[in-house]
């Protein structure tokens, strides 16, 4: 690009401050839509459904596939079908609204066709690619805007230019990977035993700092002052109590929760005793 | 495997005759996250959507829904409501998604979800289709780190009990049904397809430390407890009126009793005295009385269900404080070192 760079060349406005973040539901709707697309089609197009938050970043939250039709060279979407979801979507959360579309693959010639489509209600566009048959060997997720070259008043072509992408995803952490990331999850981790991972992978942690300081005051790993800032904002952040005052409050919590456990097994007590009494003791 | 092969066709119709019993239910972690996402924007309203896949012997795979709106209490927009549902079905066909309604789920708060409304909802849907459950979502124990998904159906004897709306203490006596019998609990199993297995994987490496670990580990639990116990007085409540209403009928029904009793006994003097004069007796029952009125006997539906709930916290509360134990422990054992 930079070598057609010439005077009367133009880039259009160049959103370089947008940037945009995926939610993990979008990602699992266009790989379920991709897993069930029709039998000769090569890959899903859909629609993009979010918002744009306060500081610019688009927020892509939910998605539906639309059916196309690709033939060598045009795309052909199915617009009434897209209307339709847009309003039964829009009757359920009238606060999302379009952001983008998404196909999985690459960047194609019809990618344009398509873009423009979509831009006609929106501006700020965005144009996510998921690489679903792998092609380069990993998972590339990419998100695009498209950026107009224009030739003096002549428009000449767009260019799609990649933003970064956020993929943080905190609200499928909150869930837990145990469950999300196999292809089989036999059974709900309960609640203790949630509990119990949770606390091994603590002390698995904490048993990894200690060896790190021993070797560190031992000499054997050269220190790193990064770290030891860290580790020692971490036991900073820990309150400072008297070893009375704090068995006080750990007493005290643990016999509120008592007190709580007791009333609440008297009163299954109760109702076991009271269903007895009323299935047994009513014939008059 | 050769067996199956050869099945014929009426093989096939006939051992579908006998339906083996619902074991499993299958979601996909598409499902969850729609679920979880819906229910959390709208929280603390409750919301409500429909859940499709398909029924595959003793395994009912979920492997799509849809949100519902919010529902408003007018006759119009309830219409279309079912348009919406008929046009989002119909959408949702088109690309090759599993049109098959298989129930719903729901979104409760503290786990408040047992209501005649819930019941009334099962038998709706269950007169057109064999076979539903209700996936029950509580937003509000995320924040613990727990994914509160439970998977519900009404037991079979319970449902024939509701068709006959017969709630009596006798019915329920001869079918031996307590009201832990109303609801049935299903197993949660989880799938995901290979492609986002693999995406995933790829993503998100293992991070030694995640959201939940840290949700999980927190040591405040008493807001939750405390909205739960205010709940559990509140059932408590209302288990006592309804025990009222009991005592009510039955102090009624004695009274009755002791007055047919009298009556009797007053009728029979007068025919041993009409006998001894030679006149006819008269009968020994009399249905315009007022007396011999049967008294309707209350519903025992809502005290179950007041029953069922209380339960229902009772095992929260054991369940939270039972995990805030093991965090104090912690945190008294880290605190030593």
């Amino acid at each position: 690009m930079a070598s057609q760079e010439q005077t009367v060349l133009q880039f259009g406005q160049s959103p370089t401050s947008v940037s945009a973040r995926v939610h993990p539901l979008v990602l699992y709707n266009i790989c379920d839509c991709y897993v069930r697309r029709p039998d000769q089609a090569e890959r899903v197009i859909g629609t993009l459904l979010g918002s744009v938050l306060p500081d610019g970043t688009i927020d892509i939250r939910n998605s539906y596939a639309v059916p196309h039709n690709e033939s060598s060279d045009q795309v052909a979407l199915d617009i009434d079908y897209h209307q339709n979801m847009l309003s039964s979507h829009q009757k359920v959360n009238p606060k999302e609204v379009i952001v983008g579309w998404f196909s999985t693959g690459r960047v194609v010639a019809g990618s344009a066709l398509i873009h423009e489509f979509y831009s006609r209600d929106v501006n700020n566009l965005v144009h996510l690619t998921v690489d679903t048959e792998f092609r380069t060997g990993a998972a590339a997720i990419k998100a695009f805007v498209s950026i107009n070259l224009s030739l003096g008043e002549r428009q000449l072509a767009a260019q799609f230019q990649e933003i970064p992408l956020d993929l943080r995803m905190v609200e499928a952490e909150r869930i837990g990977f145990d469950v999300l990331k196999p292809t089989n999850v036999d059974k709900l981790p309960s609640d203790l035993e949630g509990m119990e991972t949770s606390m091994e992978r603590l002390l698995a942690l904490i048993g990894e700092i200690y060896k790190y300081v021993d070797d560190v005051v031992e000499g054997r790993i050269a220190p790193d002052n990064k770290i030891g800032r860290f580790i020692s904002d971490t036991i900073a952040s820990l309150p400072k109590l008297s070893p009375q005052a704090f068995d006080k409050l750990v007493n005290d919590s643990l016999q509120d929760q008592l007190l709580l456990l007791y009333l609440s097994s008297i009163t299954r007590t109760q109702l076991s005793l009271a269903e007895k009494l009323n299935t047994a003791a009513q014939i008059l | 495997m050769a067996n199956t092969a050869t099945r014929s066709f009426l093989q096939v119709a006939a051992t579908e005759e006998a339906t083996p019993p619902l074991r499993v239910v299958q979601i996909e972690g598409l499902v969850i996250l729609k679920i979880i996402k819906h229910c959390k924007e709208f929280s603390p309203a409750l919301v409500t959507g429909q859940l499709l896949g398909l029924d595959v012997g003793s395994v009912l795979e979920v492997t799509n829904c849809f949100p519902f709106p919010i529902r408003e209490e007018d006759e119009e927009v309830e219409a279309e409501g079912a348009n919406y549902q008929l046009e989002m079905m119909r959408c949702l066909r088109e690309v090759n998604v599993d049109n098959n309604t298989v129930g719903w789920y729901q979104s409760t708060l503290f786990g408040s979800f047992q209501t005649v409304e819930l019941i009334e909802t099962f038998m709706n849907y269950q007169e057109n289709i064999r076979r539903c459950v209700c996936i029950i979502y509580d937003p509000s124990r995320a924040n613990q780190g727990v994914l509160a998904l439970k998977a519900l159906k009404l037991s079979d004897s319970f449902m024939e009990l509701y068709r006959t709306n017969n709630f009596t203490g006798e019915k329920l006596r001869e079918k031996n049904l307590s009201w832990v019998d109303i609801f049935e609990e299903i197993p949660i199993k989880v799938s995901n397809s290979a492609l986002i297995s693999a995406f995933m994987t790829e993503l998100e490496a293992d991070t030694p430390v995640r959201q939940c670990d840290y949700e999980r580990l927190q040591l405040s639990t008493s807001p939750f407890l405390e909205r739960n116990v205010e709940f559990l007085i509140e059932c408590m409540d209302d288990l006592s009126m309804e025990q009222q209403k009991f005592q009510f009928y039955y102090r009624n029904l004695s009274r009755q009793q002791a007055q047919q009793q009298a009556w009797l006994q007053k009728r029979r003097a007068e025919n041993m005295a009409r006998k001894t004069s030679g006149e006819e007796p008269l009968p020994e029952e009399d249905p315009s009385n007022p007396i011999f009125k049967p008294i309707p006997e209350p519903s025992r539906l809502d005290s179950f269900l007041i029953t069922n709930q209380i339960a229902n916290y009772s095992n929260q509360i054991n369940g939270v404080a039972g995990q805030s134990f093991s965090r104090l422990y912690l945190m008294k054992a880290l605190h030593e070192k």
